[in-house]
């Protein structure tokens, strides 16, 4: 067992783990944020999606050894209060989400995108999910949601 | 007043818990005290056990039990049951082989069940299992549903491989509307067996709790009601008043979710013999072995034409493969999902097709989105297409000519059916126009120019949801009834609990009952709540799949709203000293007709609750009430689906370039929800026809075992799609609604392929079996076509 210390959504935690252990399991099983989902084990899915120092990462697929002294945003980290982030909002008013369970990654990932390209085409936004997979919308509208979020994150700039 | 209703584009109330990663999902709910329980599963697709060793397992590290088959045979433990059971042609009952929930003596698919470490933790059952000594003596295995019928076939059971040979239909009227045929086309196709892959794995926790008595299943269902009484009373017999199952937030069913599972009777068993919770989630790679699987038919069709290119009669044989063991409904999908859809949207007066059900060593096959829909809307629409072509006919001229006219509902189908109402010409004209069908030939020629093949495919097609009227189920071999039920509780100061025996896990539930609830009783949406998904709470129900959901779910809700507002009424003509019949409901307000005399819905509420001036002697206090509905006849929605694709010959990609989907799914409540269903179904359509394949080598292991090696549609394989519906009113509820879950995987298939053969027409294919890969389309480009087609 070692001792690692990171930053998650602005707390600085610690947590004793195995060699083996992954980032989405200090994330769910030994700090209780469970709003990070596991979909898939082989890294395809994207339900997983975190920000680690600001970049999208698949939490089941960086040893939480690898995390240490890094600052992490989960999906819980996004809304502030009950006002929820731009993007979050989006995904809200074009209905990009069915199920709820491949959201957290998707919002995570759309979220690294928009601080790409303020203004994504379809296009742009089609390729940038390619590691993101939804079996309930079809993508029609989260590509919707996706475009409108990285517009209302510029605006609010 | 302006209320969120029906018809009103509300945005979802459940919303604001997921995307702030507050849902709560199965495998977020952690017990105290639990242990983890890892499923030890077949490695070889048939196999006699010899030896099960645990020894080593159970000295290991943090290890708390290791049970396997013959542990729970010795507690006398049912199999799991099949739900359904359909009969012979010759009226005797379909084979029914045990299903142990864990294997004993044989194992009979790649991912069967052997063994469970229970430990302290996930990390610590998986190093135990490794210590298992496990000797399995392989047996032949039998994959493919055609060797699985041949003479000196491996069998799968004591019985041999056949579990049911069923028909329906009149074979002498067909016959001889053959003989009297000008032209007769004819088709073998294949549906492809698909794996439903919600993105949350199933898992399960079984609680006990040895002062009351009572256990607790949490799991990953789209029925929790029907778990119960499968569980209950078949596999572990437990009272179900002492017998808790919930299904919290759930990350998708798609059909993968109705069934009562080998881990969810595991979990609920092992926790009083452990004395703590047992937790277990599945792996990705065990969602693929052990979720039921979907469609897998070997099918020949002939269809018998005039002259003028109407039908005259429809033949069909079809071999359907049930996997190693019945799953709950399996048995239905093939026949009265299937089988009772083969008129579509013809009026082909004469129909028999005969179903022969097959054992294979794979995993068990049952219903998924759409569930025997898709696979009869495929045939038909794939052989029309064929016999346009035969005919020299346009290929919507010959679905008008042969459409059920609008005027001529309600229609009997010689296929056991009646469709209550529709308009097969609107909805196709409203594909047609927004895709622009007539400016296709100008798009063909211009992909032409720069190297690409271009192709349009039509399909119309209509299906069969609402399941299902109890009398006609339970007279064909459903073992429960398919009402469903409501109860509305007005709380005191004039909010509303719905609890509903529906399961939402995606749909929307949330608010779209809660719209339902607005529009009847005047109030906000912010003082309504539905809750789903717990025994104890809600009173009974079947749950959510067959786009039943608004048709019976919600024709209950409206039931129980009608026994509210008559209850309400007599409070208020009480409280207005008025009579009964002169008091006026509308707008939350009851008013004295021709007065201004009014009390609000909030006010009775409070009234029901506080009697103080209340007819005591005639009324019961309270203001909560339960409606069953038992559905009068399935609906019947339908519609039209136009694909465009885009071949480059050179890599032989299949581009869905555009896609147009018109259809009629009844009354709309929320559009922007059922527009959002429809994306949903048109991504498993297309991801079926042109990506998704679950694949068997022959020795009976699992090629597509992973998102690695089976295909899931991604964002950048899909266009955007042109959704819109035109709408008839179902006639036998109230709402008028008819069920928009599976409407986009039912037509989008054959509109796929209908697109992908025109676009290849200049080479000579008639037909491309599922999915129309690049690999298949090159080979067909590049002088191949021998190999890949017909």
């Amino acid at each position: 067992m070692a001792k690692i210390s990171l930053t998650v959504n602005g707390k600085k935690v610690s947590a004793e783990i195995e060699g083996r252990t992954l980032l989405v399991q200090v994330l769910r099983e030994k700090l209780g944020m469970t709003g990070t989902h596991v979909g898939c084990d082989t890294s395809q899915c994207g339900a997983c999606v975190v920000h680690v120092d600001g970049k999208s990462v698949k939490s089941c697929t960086m040893l939480a050894a690898q995390a240490d002294g890094t600052a992490v945003t989960t999906i819980e980290g996004l809304a502030n209060g009950n006002e929820l982030h731009p993007m979050q909002a989006a995904f809200k008013e074009h209905h990009g989400l069915q199920c709820g369970f491949c959201t957290p990654g998707m919002v995570m990932s759309a979220i690294e995108l928009a601080k790409r390209n303020s203004n994504p085409s379809e296009h742009d936004v089609r390729e940038w999910l390619e590691g993101n997979i939804c079996r309930c919308t079809g993508y029609h509208n989260i590509v919707k949601a996706v475009q409108a979020g990285a517009q209302a994150m510029a605006a609010a700039k | 007043m302006a209320i969120d209703g029906i018809g009103a584009a509300v945005r979802r109330k459940e919303d604001y818990r997921f995307l702030t990663g507050q849902g709560n999902y199965t495998d977020d709910i952690s017990r105290p005290n639990q242990v983890h329980a890892y499923f030890v599963r077949a490695q070889a697709a048939h196999a006699k056990i010899v030896r099960i060793d645990t020894a080593k397992a159970k000295a290991a590290d943090g290890v708390v039990a290791v049970f396997t088959g013959a542990d729970m045979a010795a507690d006398a433990i049912g199999g799991l049951p099949c739900g359904w059971l359909v009969k012979n042609k010759d009226g005797s009952p379909m084979q029914e082989p045990a299903h142990p929930v864990l294997a004993v003596e044989r194992v009979r698919h790649v991912g069967d069940p052997i063994a469970v470490v229970v430990a302290e933790t996930l990390a610590q059952a998986k190093d135990a299992a490794e210590l298992l000594d496990i000797e399995l003596a392989d047996l032949p295995a039998v994959v493919g549903l055609v060797d699985a019928l041949k003479p000196g076939a491996p069998a799968v059971h004591a019985g041999g491989n056949l579990c049911f040979d069923w028909h329906i239909g009149d074979a002498d009227q067909v016959a001889a509307a053959f003989k009297n045929a000008y032209k007769v086309a004819k088709i073998d196709l294949v549906n492809n067996r698909l794996i439903a892959n919600p993105m949350e794995p199933r898992a399960a926790v079984g609680e006990y709790d040895r002062a009351t008595g009572e256990y607790t299943l949490f799991t990953t269902s789209q029925n929790p009601h029907v778990i119960r009484l499968l569980m209950g009373a078949f596999v572990l017999h437990i009272p179900e008043s002492r017998l808790r199952v919930v299904a919290p937030d759930v990350g998708g069913g798609f059909g993968s979710k109705i069934y009562h599972y080998a881990e969810e009777a595991f979990v609920t068993w092992a926790a009083p013999k452990i004395g703590r919770p047992v937790k277990w989630t599945a792996e990705r790679g065990e969602s693929f072995m052990s979720d039921a699987q979907g469609r897998d038919h070997v099918s020949h069709a002939e269809l018998a034409l005039d002259k003028n290119g109407k039908f005259l009669a429809l033949k069909v044989s079809t071999l359907s493969n049930m996997g190693a063991y019945l799953s709950t409904f399996a048995p239905a999908i093939p026949t009265y999902l299937y089988a009772t859809l083969l008129a579509g949207v013809y009026t082909t007066p004469a129909i028999y097709a005969e179903v022969k059900a097959v054992f294979t060593n794979t995993v068990p096959v049952d219903a998924y989105r759409g569930a025997g829909r898709p696979e009869a809307a495929f045939l038909i629409e794939r052989i029309v297409d064929i016999a346009a072509a035969e005919m020299g006919m346009d290929r919507v001229e010959i679905r008008k000519r042969n459409f059920i006219p609008t005027d001529a509902f309600p229609y009997q189908t010689p296929v056991a059916l009646q469709y209550d109402s529709g308009d097969y010409f609107a909805t196709l004209a409203g594909a047609m126009n927004a895709i622009d069908y007539a400016g296709f030939e100008a798009r063909r020629a211009a992909a032409k120019k720069v190297g690409k093949l271009r192709g349009i495919g039509i399909s119309t097609y209509v299906e069969a949801c609402g399941i299902a009227p109890s009398n006609i189920a339970g007279a064909l071999g459903a073992r429960a009834g398919l009402y469903e039920c409501a109860n509305v509780r007005v709380h005191p100061t004039g909010s509303v609990t719905l609890f509903t025996g529906c399961h939402s896990h995606g749909q929307g539930h949330e608010t779209t009952y809660a719209q339902l609830i607005a529009e009847r009783l005047g109030i906000g949406l912010d003082q309504i709540e539905v809750s789903h998904g717990d025994t104890n709470k809600i009173p009974f129900g079947m749950g959510t799949y067959g786009s039943r959901s608004l048709a019976v779910g919600g024709t209950a809700v409206v039931k129980a709203l009608d026994k509210i507002v008559d209850k309400a009424k007599k409070i208020a003509a009480h409280l207005l000293e008025a009579a009964e019949a002169d008091i006026e409901f509308k707008d939350g307000k009851f008013t004295v007709a021709g007065t201004d005399k009014s009390k609000s819905f909030g006010e009775i509420a409070l009234t029901a609750y506080v009697p103080h001036n209340y007819p005591l002697e005639t009324l019961e206090p309270g203001l909560d009430e339960t409606a069953f509905y038992d559905p009068k006849n399935f609906t019947f929605p339908g519609g039209a689906h136009i694909c465009e694709v885009e071949i480059d010959p050179d890599t032989g990609v299949v581009k869905v370039v555009d896609f147009a989907a018109c259809d009629d799914v009844g009354r709309v409540v929320n559009p922007m929800i059922v527009e959002g269903q429809v994306h949903g179904g048109l991504a498993q359509g297309i991801g079926q026809a042109l990506m998704e394949e679950c694949v068997y080598d022959d020795k009976g292991q699992l090629r597509s075992g992973s998102f690695m090696d089976y295909t899931m549609p991604r964002a950048d394989d899909l266009p955007s799609f042109k959704v819109s519906t035109a709408i008839t009113l179902c006639t036998h509820n109230p709402l008028g609604v008819k069920g928009v879950g599976e409407v986009g995987a039912i037509g989008s298939p054959p509109a796929v392929i209908n697109a992908v053969v025109d676009a290849l027409k200049d080479y000579g294919v008639r037909h491309i079996d599922m999915p129309a890969t690049p690999q298949k389309i090159w080979a067909i480009v590049n002088g191949g076509h021998r190999m890949a087609a017909e």
